[in-house]
């Protein structure tokens, strides 16, 4: 991306965002009045929806995973790395942080504890496997870790849908987490998952830029031989930086778990689309955490106001999704935004 | 229980159908490859080719419509990666995803929007594809089984495979094309215009892989649902890398996959709840990757040694 800026100057750096979001809503607009509806009435739902003040918990209650899960994928990034695996990391950490505490015999806070540290680690081991994977065998990781996801989501679905089924209902999910294990709730839909998230959030921009770690891994993205020949073990630190990247990815199943769904649920951590959401708000900032961090909430108010169209002018949300591909495809062909190297 | 009783007619043949739209990918992949871009796209692509076959099967009454409209979109669908990554010099990688996001969400959005469903858009005005029954081999052992009650479609693939092979490693296109990929710069200064070689083969690849799409909606169910390209296309990409870029390594991955795929089905018949059998395919698919590549682990160490001895 530098480098072709230093080569081709050809539009100045700033506007190139609001550009391709511009772009976005323009091709949406028309595809909206194609489909015979109202683009004028659809978008300004949408601004309502996501920025009306009495509609601000439900935008950032939206906004807890899909920041998590934009870190899950602009940690490794930063590093030139890609990390597809979010959705499987996901399911593993929900259904762990789900299975501590039902079965954990803890008091209170400690449970709660527990089960997010169970996550983490479950979630941080299984992407580290795709790290390890290409480090020890050449897998590579933008292959594996998408790979990966398949045989996670299937046995989590499996294990809700037969051994940990709760049979007093008829859906594929597991019984309801003790009160005990439920995070406190701040107010209306928010609860201490936002402050953990946000915690995270600085810890991700401080390890950035602030720390050895972060530096090196900055170094790895712009060039990862010169990166390795300065003396950094690129294999265990991309192991590291995977298990960061899932450990986040646990987190956020947690959070989903703990504090909104109180029970583990087939299909209802992926349905919201998270992942791809967070990696595509990832690509959009080419990995910078800060950057990363602000498209991710963008995203995220356009998604809650996404529904706000949904239920007052019937234009279906998958909407907001075409316009987050057309900033992202507009970006990565027009200005090289993306991995730094390639 | 005996193999024989394990493997029934049916099953074979369904598996020779399953693999089709998987084997047309990888075709597709192998080619863009070929020419040094790099295209995971396929998932989206495959989308994009069957919401476009069954748009064409429901508005032109027949299948053959369908199949046209498959390969049109998709090869204009494929214009964002055919002048992204070549004439723009955009990140493939990042392109595909974009575009694998912006099929899931065109075709979702088109689907409520076309025909005011969301999820399965099943209607008996989807003409699916005919199934051609050889009635001479119909019923002999393994023959008739993989062969007979085929669609066109899948006869074009195996074909195609065997067209793009010869015409990759026997013909002077296919020589020219191999230069693009080895070496851009030098097939350049052979007066060879890279630009529009690539250009010209992401969109053909495109169009091979609308085919596809086209066999996943009307080739057995004649029907859409969102997503269901269902990773077919990722597993593509994975036939592209265990082949290395060769149609025909490409296709044995594919028949790999296809037998993974149709002793999944089998295992959920005896019993095994599918959540499980799902995953057969793919836990084959990884499996071979790592085979493969700790097989090249192995010679690269082993070329590392002798060229220090």
């Amino acid at each position: 991306m530098s480098e072709r800026s230093l080569r081709a100057p050809r539009l100045p750096r700033v506007p190139a965002v609001p550009l391709a979001i511009g772009i976005g809503i323009l091709i949406g607009g028309l595809l909206v009045l194609a489909s015979g509806g109202d683009p004028i009435a659809a978008y300004r739902e949408i601004l309502i929806g996501a920025l009306a003040p009495s509609n601000w918990p439900n935008t950032l209650n939206w906004a807890v995973p899909l920041v998590g899960m934009t870190l899950v994928a602009a940690l490794p990034l930063r590093g030139g790395m890609v990390n597809l695996g979010g959705d499987g990391q996901l399911v593993i950490g929900g259904l762990a942080a789900a299975m501590a505490a039902l079965y954990l015999p803890l008091p209170g806070p400690l449970l709660i504890a527990a089960s997010i540290l169970c996550a983490m680690v479950a979630s941080g081991l299984y992407a580290s496997l795709a790290a390890w994977g290409e480090t020890r065998f050449g897998i590579p990781m933008l292959i594996s870790t998408l790979l990966l996801s398949y045989p996670a989501i299937g046995i989590a679905s499996y294990l809700v849908g037969f051994p940990l089924r709760d049979m007093a209902t008829g859906l594929a999910q597991t019984r309801m987490i003790p009160d005990a294990a439920r995070l406190p709730v701040i107010s209306g839909p928010l609860n201490i998952g936002l402050i953990l998230m946000a915690i995270v959030a600085v810890a991700v921009v401080f390890y950035d830029r602030r720390t050895v770690g972060g530096y090196e891994l900055r170094m790895r993205g712009l060039n990862a031989k010169f990166a390795g020949y300065g003396s950094v073990r690129l294999a265990a630190q991309q192991v590291r930086v995977m298990f960061a990247s899932g450990a986040i990815a646990g987190l956020v199943g947690a959070i989903l778990v703990l504090g909104s769904l109180y029970r583990y649920q087939d299909g209802a951590l992926l349905t919201p689309g998270y992942t791809w959401s967070g990696l595509m708000a990832a690509l959009l900032a080419g990995g910078a955490p800060l950057g990363a961090i602000c498209a991710g909430l963008f995203f995220a108010g356009l998604q809650t106001g996404g529904f706000a169209m949904q239920r007052e002018t019937a234009i279906p949300r998958v909407l907001t999704m075409i316009l987050q591909s057309v900033i992202i495809l507009f970006l990565a062909i027009r200005h090289g935004v993306g991995r730094k190297s390639s | 229980m005996s193999l024989m009783s394990f493997i029934t007619p049916s099953l074979v043949n369904s598996a020779v159908q399953s693999i089709t739209p998987i084997l047309l990918a990888a075709l597709a992949g192998t080619l863009c490859g070929r020419v040094g871009v790099f295209n995971m796209a396929m998932e989206g692509q495959l989308l994009v080719g069957a919401f476009a076959a069954v748009v064409g099967s429901y508005a032109t009454g027949s299948a053959l419509g369908g199949v046209l409209f498959a390969i049109v979109f998709t090869v204009l669908f494929s214009l964002i990666l055919a002048y992204g990554a070549t004439v723009f010099k955009g990140d493939s990688v990042v392109i595909c995803i974009g575009m694998n996001l912006l099929a899931a969400g065109l075709t979702a959005y088109l689907l409520r929007q076309m025909f005011g469903v969301s999820g399965t858009f099943s209607n008996p005005g989807i003409v699916g594809l005919t199934r051609i029954r050889i009635d001479a081999i119909n019923t002999i052992p393994w023959i008739g089984w993989i062969f007979s009650r085929q669609t066109a479609i899948t006869w074009l693939a195996w074909i195609l495979t065997a067209a793009v092979t010869i015409m990759m490693f026997r013909t002077p296109l296919g020589l020219r094309l191999r230069g693009v990929g080895e070496d851009a710069s030098a097939a350049g200064t052979m007066g060879i215009d890279v630009t529009r070689y690539r250009v010209a083969t992401v969109l053909f690849a495109g169009g091979l892989t609308g085919l596809g799409g086209a066999q996943l909606s009307l080739g057995t169910v004649s029907i859409f649902s969102e997503d269901m390209s269902a990773g077919r296309g990722w597993i593509a990409v994975v036939a592209v890398m265990l082949g290395r870029n060769h149609p025909l390594w490409a296709a044995l991955a594919c028949v790999l996959f296809g037998v993974a795929d149709a002793l999944s089905v089998r295992l959920q018949s005896q019993g095994l709840p599918n959540q499980l059998t799902d995953v057969v395919p793919y836990v084959v698919t990884l499996l071979a990757l790592a085979l493969s590549h700790r097989k090249r682990l192995k010679r690269r160490a082993a070329e590392t040694i002798t060229a220090h001895a």
